[in-house]
């Protein structure tokens, strides 16, 4: 499918305030209430709108720490990604599993309570995980920027 | 610190999976009242439960192919004002998130490009021109997958 300069103009509105009514979007990106509605459902005909998602504020729900942990795997096991990642996905804390070409192969997001419970799902659920040689940790302090924005 | 039973859990993992369901279809699914889902996803909102709601796109449909997670060391920390430089990298378009860490690198940047090439003309006119930035590692995202989490 290719997008015309009012099909980009409405996906930035859209990734700018997805809860707006296709009303208030249709106003924003310049378009009548109709033309949005079917532009819109040609976004997501052609697989290119998925869908939308709620994000859960973790903070208020009580999990104050956020860690990336970066790991390398040991691949000289050939089944060492699948049976890594399977099992991670076990981990309830584990909110992102992404892989990656480059220095690190596998990124674990995880979150935890407080210190004492992250130390708790560290040793007792991430250590345990198979084919880890190596493995490092960033703690997230804050979100500078976090809307997800396109070029388009 | 908001309390949650198993039905507003239900409700969450519900809405993070699609966020434009009605609270009727919500209730039918949960075998609950369209009034009585109503009033949890208002006590959810006002407690500050959800963060915002994100538009899923297929990425590669639009055009964008690649997507780096950069690590960013400050060369100077001290001299440099945290501030400026996360003003400057908040506003490069192809930066979809900022995140300030502590670790090995300062900062992690999710930057999205059409391809390589467009990713090496970021890296070298945009990133590496930021005021105060030391060292950057690159990482090539090859697959993502986001989980429910603890609900």
């Amino acid at each position: 499918m290719r997008l015309d300069d009012s099909d980009r103009r409405l996906l930035r509105q859209l990734i700018a305030t997805p809860e707006a009514s296709t009303a208030e979007l249709a106003a924003r990106a310049g378009l009548t209430e109709p033309t949005c509605w079917r532009r819109l459902e040609r976004l997501r005909a052609a697989g290119i709108l998925r869908g939308q998602r709620a994000v859960i504020n973790w903070r208020a729900l009580g999990y104050q720490v956020e860690v990336s942990l970066r790991i390398t795997l040991d691949k000289t096991d050939p089944h060492a990604f699948d049976e890594f990642i399977a099992r991670a996905r076990q981990v309830p804390e584990v909110l992102e599993i992404q892989t990656f070409l480059g220095r690190v192969d596998v990124r674990l997001n995880l979150i935890a309570r407080d210190m004492a419970h992250y130390q708790q799902v560290y040793r007792d659920r991430v250590l345990t995980l198979p084919h880890i040689s190596d493995l490092e940790a960033l703690m997230h302090l804050s979100d500078v920027k976090s809307e997800a924005n396109l070029p388009l | 610190m908001i309390d949650l039973d198993a039905t507003d859990r239900a409700l969450l993992r519900a809405i993070s999976e699609d966020a434009t369901q009605s609270a009727g279809s919500l209730g039918r699914k949960l075998g609950l009242s369209q009034p009585a889902t109503w009033r949890r996803m208002k006590r959810l909102r006002e407690g500050g439960a959800i963060a915002r709601h994100r538009v899923d796109l297929d990425l590669a449909a639009l055009g964008f192919d690649v997507t780096v997670f950069l690590g960013v060391s400050l060369a100077a920390k001290g001299r440099v004002s945290l501030a400026d430089f996360e003003r400057a990298v908040s506003a490069i378009p192809e930066v979809q998130t900022v995140q300030h860490v502590l670790g090995l690198y300062d900062y992690r940047l999710r930057v999205v490009a059409r391809d390589l090439s467009d990713f090496e003309r970021i890296l070298r006119r945009r990133i590496l021109t930021l005021p105060g930035v030391g060292a950057v590692d690159a990482n090539v995202l090859l697959s993502e997958e986001r989980l429910p989490g603890p609900l």
